[in-house]
């Protein structure tokens, strides 16, 4: 155990000495969305009755920094321990593939709850919001953070180069997670880009997690979970075999 | 007793280039290895794989008698490896990465063990400093620090004199030697031939993926048969029965090869029957470049062949 806790511990402090670029700048950035699109958009959108727009945007928002940012930390961390090369100071332990798995994937998910905690808690200043049920907001934010973690695992692994991680989560992570619903409902989509949104997992994440808020979702919101967890067993799975046979690690 | 490290029949292909073409060697514990090669002769490669950084395509790779890859958490905590490449990461201070690296292990409380080290590898005053801020040097002493946190019976360091200042090199010496004196089985590779010379019991010569000579560095010294002595002449000019005799010319002295002793009084009588008069003479022993060097050239044509 306690291999995989240092390790753990190693990546929360890698995150928090860069506090500014890893939690301050992603807070900094949900609230210009929020300010921007609340001002352009409160008087026009309504998406469930009831609640006004600023409202159902603060969840998605949150939700959408959560996953973007557990995302990152383990893709980063990855990346810049393969190009300068002290990847091999881990390479050269005897921590097992579970271990280090299971502790990068931790880390994100303490990121993005750490992000995903601050911008709830600066919107909380302003609107008020307060989830409805924060079981379903927990039962979302978790699985869907390690969701990512392990993805970033998976991208961290795989890219040489910063520039092919930048394309990972330039041409895959962002337009999932902007197309996922955070800033619109799905049913006001036509029908074709309503059965696409509803293939991509970050929408049933998206959803959950603003069920968690008005107790309203476009699906149920026990769909979305075990969609969520097949998803998460899955790219576990992926990431797994991946340092197991030490792809791009082990030459 | 168990060896410290043992290899057999290893092979490993990268692409087309065979990188070790079936290796096999055996160093016991307590001993100061050397591995020595030229650039691309595989000791790296076959350092990986003891490390379990590379996976050899076919044959055995143990350390204290644990298999690199089926009892691999055992085998690493055997092995201390300092790499050739100066990494380091840029987000944590000396004493941090000792801690990390030490956790990795499942250390917890091996503080002691950290000051220690810190201690002796001089690195006391720049403990709380951030890694960037070190000079290469610096890192070095800590990318030592790392591969001794967990206190590791062999001990494998990979040309880590490399780009190093002279008073570093002593110092790290040093205290590898008395880590050796303690117990460790200590492996290097390295460039620098007279090291390897000076430090080392056993030497393994690699070149283009096989061990092409292994054996006490005393046999090995002794290997190069005769000697050569270093004359300044008056008149300066060699008698031309001595010309055979591997004859070179440098800044006023010239340099014989004799295979034996006795081949010097030959010298001696040639140039006194010649009249001409042995103003300096100098004895230069054998060195462990000399047997290197030829071992080289002699394997070339045995090995392309």
């Amino acid at each position: 155990m306690t291999g995989f806790y240092t390790l753990f511990y190693k990546e929360l402090l890698r995150f928090w000495k860069v506090g500014f670029q890893t939690i301050l700048a992603p807070l900094v950035t949900t609230l210009l969305y929020l300010l921007i699109f609340s001002h352009v958009l409160q008087e026009h959108v309504q998406v469930y009755p009831g609640v006004a727009y600023t409202t159902f945007l603060i969840p998605g928002l949150i939700m959408m920094s959560v996953l973007q940012n557990a995302f990152a930390n383990s893709s980063s961390s990855l990346i810049q321990s393969k190009i300068t090369g002290n990847i091999v100071f881990l390479l050269l332990s005897p921590l097992s593939c579970y271990e280090i798995f299971a502790a990068y994937v931790l880390a994100s998910v303490v990121r993005g709850l750490m992000v995903g905690l601050g911008i709830y808690l600066v919107t909380y200043l302003f609107f008020e919001t307060l989830p409805g049920s924060f079981l379903w907001v927990l039962a979302f934010s978790i699985p869907g953070s390690a969701l990512l973690g392990a993805l970033g695992i998976i991208a961290g692994v795989w890219a040489e180069k910063f520039d092919q991680l930048a394309a990972f989560q330039n041409f895959i992570i962002l337009p999932l997670t902007f197309l996922s619903g955070v800033f619109y409902s799905v049913h006001s989509l036509p029908p074709f880009w309503q059965g696409l949104s509803h293939i991509n997992p970050f929408f049933y994440m998206i959803d959950g997690f603003r069920y968690g808020f008005f107790g309203l979702s476009d699906v149920s919101p026990w769909l979305g979970l075990g969609v969520v967890m097949v998803c998460l067993l899955a790219v576990s799975w992926v990431a797994l075999v991946m340092l197991k046979t030490g792809y791009k690690l082990v030459h | 007793m168990i060896p410290a490290i043992k290899v057999s029949q290893i092979h490993k292909r990268f692409g087309t280039l065979h990188a070790l073409a079936g290796v096999d060697l055996e160093i016991g514990q307590g001993e100061f290895f050397a591995l020595l090669g030229p650039n691309g002769a595989g000791k790296t490669t076959l350092i990986s794989i003891l490390a379990g950084l590379t996976r050899a395509d076919s044959g055995y790779a143990g350390v204290m008698g644990h298999d690199v890859v089926n009892s691999y958490r055992n085998a690493r905590r055997m092995l201390g490896v300092v790499p050739q490449e100066l990494v380091f990461d840029p987000f944590f201070t000396v004493r941090e990465t000792l801690v990390i690296q030490s956790g990795y292990y499942g250390l917890k409380a091996n503080n002691v063990w950290i000051d220690e080290i810190i201690h002796h590898l001089d690195l006391a005053d720049k403990a709380n400093v951030n890694m960037r801020a070190l000079s290469g040097g610096m890192k070095r002493r800590v990318l030592v620090a790392q591969a001794l946190v967990h206190k590791p019976p062999v001990i494998v360091l990979d040309e880590p004199t490399a780009g190093v200042d002279v008073e570093l090199r002593r110092g790290l010496w040093d205290f590898v030697r008395q880590l050796n004196r303690n117990g460790h089985t200590i492996v290097l590779t390295t460039h620098y031939l007279e090291e390897a010379e000076e430090l080392c019991s056993r030497v393994a010569m690699m070149k283009q993926g096989k061990i092409i000579a292994l054996d006490s560095t005393r046999n090995l010294l002794g290997h190069a048969t005769g000697c050569s002595i270093r004359l300044r002449l008056l008149p300066d000019e060699l008698p031309p029965a001595l010309q055979a005799l591997g004859a070179t010319w440098e800044d006023g002295y010239y340099i014989l090869t004799v295979s034996t002793f006795s081949g010097i009084e030959n010298v001696l009588t040639v140039l006194r029957q010649a009249n001409i008069q042995v103003t300096e003479m100098q004895l230069l022993q054998p060195d462990l470049e000399d047997v290197f060097m030829r071992m080289m050239r002699d394997s070339k044509d045995a090995v392309s062949s």
